[in-house]
């Protein structure tokens, strides 16, 4: 019996990349649904009444919420193939700390630098490359989080990188001058067609957070 | 080879008391020891450079931090006696996401309400009412939120259950009358030698409460 598997998502949401990308690495056919969030479809309201967000991974009708959650649910259930979090006990508590980590910390410290200005976007700025430093030092000279395979760890992070320019552009800095070594690290992610084919075009996201910024009056 | 197994803690921290919840239905022994988060231990900092949080376990040598991760790694390591998560992914998937409500929705909520007043308070008591609601309906007529056996969800909530003689003094709150099926839960639990071990007196509870409260200058 085949498996129905549905992703309720919207294009530029870094959550909803970790999914696809989790599901390209598994090769598993799904159907993708984009849901407009101001006009939340009855789906998606019934699958996550909690918290009525995306992404929702729904596996045979039955829903699946919280992006890291659905990762390590996708690597449980299609366990044959491709894995995701390490097999063994203290590496996978290390994966699911940094992956943990990047969930604390990133969005809230990127927001804030697109969100501000003035002396309050350049405290952003700063407290933003220094959790990027954090990361690169986690990261040291290994291919990928995770050492010598791709994993848990840097699929909770690589979403980020399609809003690099957005994020550069709207604070006027340069993350590559800063962490070089991560943006080296993204780009190999980036030869990965799981990565390539989940992240959302950059330009994209710019116009996502532009028509955001309006909206809330932050220009 | 024994295993040596030491947890860096505070007594009144829910966190750890997760993590002691865990290995002592493990039966798994450990050195306990408190610190003094004015004045973090050498060892504290060397074994959580990052957050500089408790709790830390201490797994012969090596850290793991974050209690529900370290929940995870204690079931993963002794998974041979009283599983603390359900075997099937979709269960686990739907464990997780609770412990990650708990987590994300409790702990700062419940800690407006007993350490603020006026607008703040007021506002942190309406969402929090909302929250143990929402607890209330996925906990329904099961004895403990895993269904039939204690587990993760369960571990993450229980140690908020010595907040609630604080919630009912200085939240004005009439806990086993809005929420009987959690109280009820809640004594359920304190049955178990884990449970009943590890979370201090209310009183105590409240008491430290007050402490914080004389601290900020509430009253």
């Amino acid at each position: 019996m085949a498996d129905e598997v549905i992703l309720l998502n919207f294009c530029p949401s870094v959550f909803g990349m970790r999914i696809r990308i989790a599901l390209a690495e598994k090769g598993i056919e799904y159907e993708y649904r984009e849901e407009d969030l101001k006009n939340k479809s009855p789906l998606l309201l019934k699958m996550n009444p909690v918290h009525k967000k995306i992404p929702v991974l729904i596996h045979n009708g039955k829903p699946v919420c919280e992006s890291l959650i659905a990762v390590e649910y996708i690597d449980e259930v299609w366990k044959e193939k491709a894995p995701i979090l390490p097999s063994d006990p203290y590496q996978r508590a290390q994966a699911r700390f940094w992956a943990d980590y990047v969930d604390k910390k990133v969005y809230a410290a990127a927001r804030n630098v697109w969100a501000t200005k003035g002396e309050e976007q350049e405290a952003a700025k700063k407290e933003f490359i220094e959790i990027l430093k954090v990361l690169e030092g986690e990261l040291g000279d290994k291919p990928y989080f995770g050492g010598e395979t791709f994993g848990l760890t840097d699929i909770s992070l690589i979403g980020y990188y399609c809003w690099f320019y957005a994020y550069e552009t709207f604070g006027n800095f340069s993350i590559e001058s800063e962490c070089p070594k991560l943006i080296a690290w993204a780009k190999r992610c980036m030869e990965k067609e799981s990565v390539s084919k989940s992240l959302a075009d950059p330009h994209t996201v710019y116009d996502f957070v532009l028509g955001v910024k309006k909206r809330l009056g932050l220009e | 080879m024994a295993d040596e197994v030491i947890l860096l803690d505070v007594w009144a921290s829910p966190f750890g008391m997760r993590v002691r919840i865990a290995l002592r239905e493990k039966g798994i022994k450990f050195d306990w020891r408190a610190e003094d988060l004015s004045n973090k231990s050498p060892l504290l900092l060397k074994m959580n450079p990052v957050t500089k949080q408790i709790p830390v376990l201490i797994h012969n040598g090596k850290p793991v931090c974050e209690s529900l991760i370290i929940v995870q790694y204690i079931d993963e390591v002794w998974k041979d006696r009283t599983p603390l998560l359900p075997s099937d992914p979709y269960e686990r998937a739907h464990a997780r996401f609770w412990g990650d409500y708990v987590d994300k929705k409790i702990y700062s909520t419940a800690r407006q309400v007993c350490t603020t007043k006026g607008e703040p308070k007021e506002a942190a008591k309406k969402e929090l009412i909302q929250c143990f609601k929402t607890l209330e309906g996925e906990l329904g007529d099961k004895a403990y939120f895993g269904g039939k056996t204690f587990g993760l969800v369960d571990i993450a909530l229980i140690p908020f259950y010595g907040w609630f003689h604080s919630l009912e003094t200085i939240g004005n709150l009439n806990m086993e009358a809005e929420f009987p099926k959690l109280v009820a839960w809640g004594k359920r639990c304190l049955e178990k030698e884990s449970v009943s071990q590890t979370l201090p007196d209310q009183l105590k509870v409240h008491d430290f409460l007050l402490g914080i409260r004389k601290k900020l200058g509430i009253e």
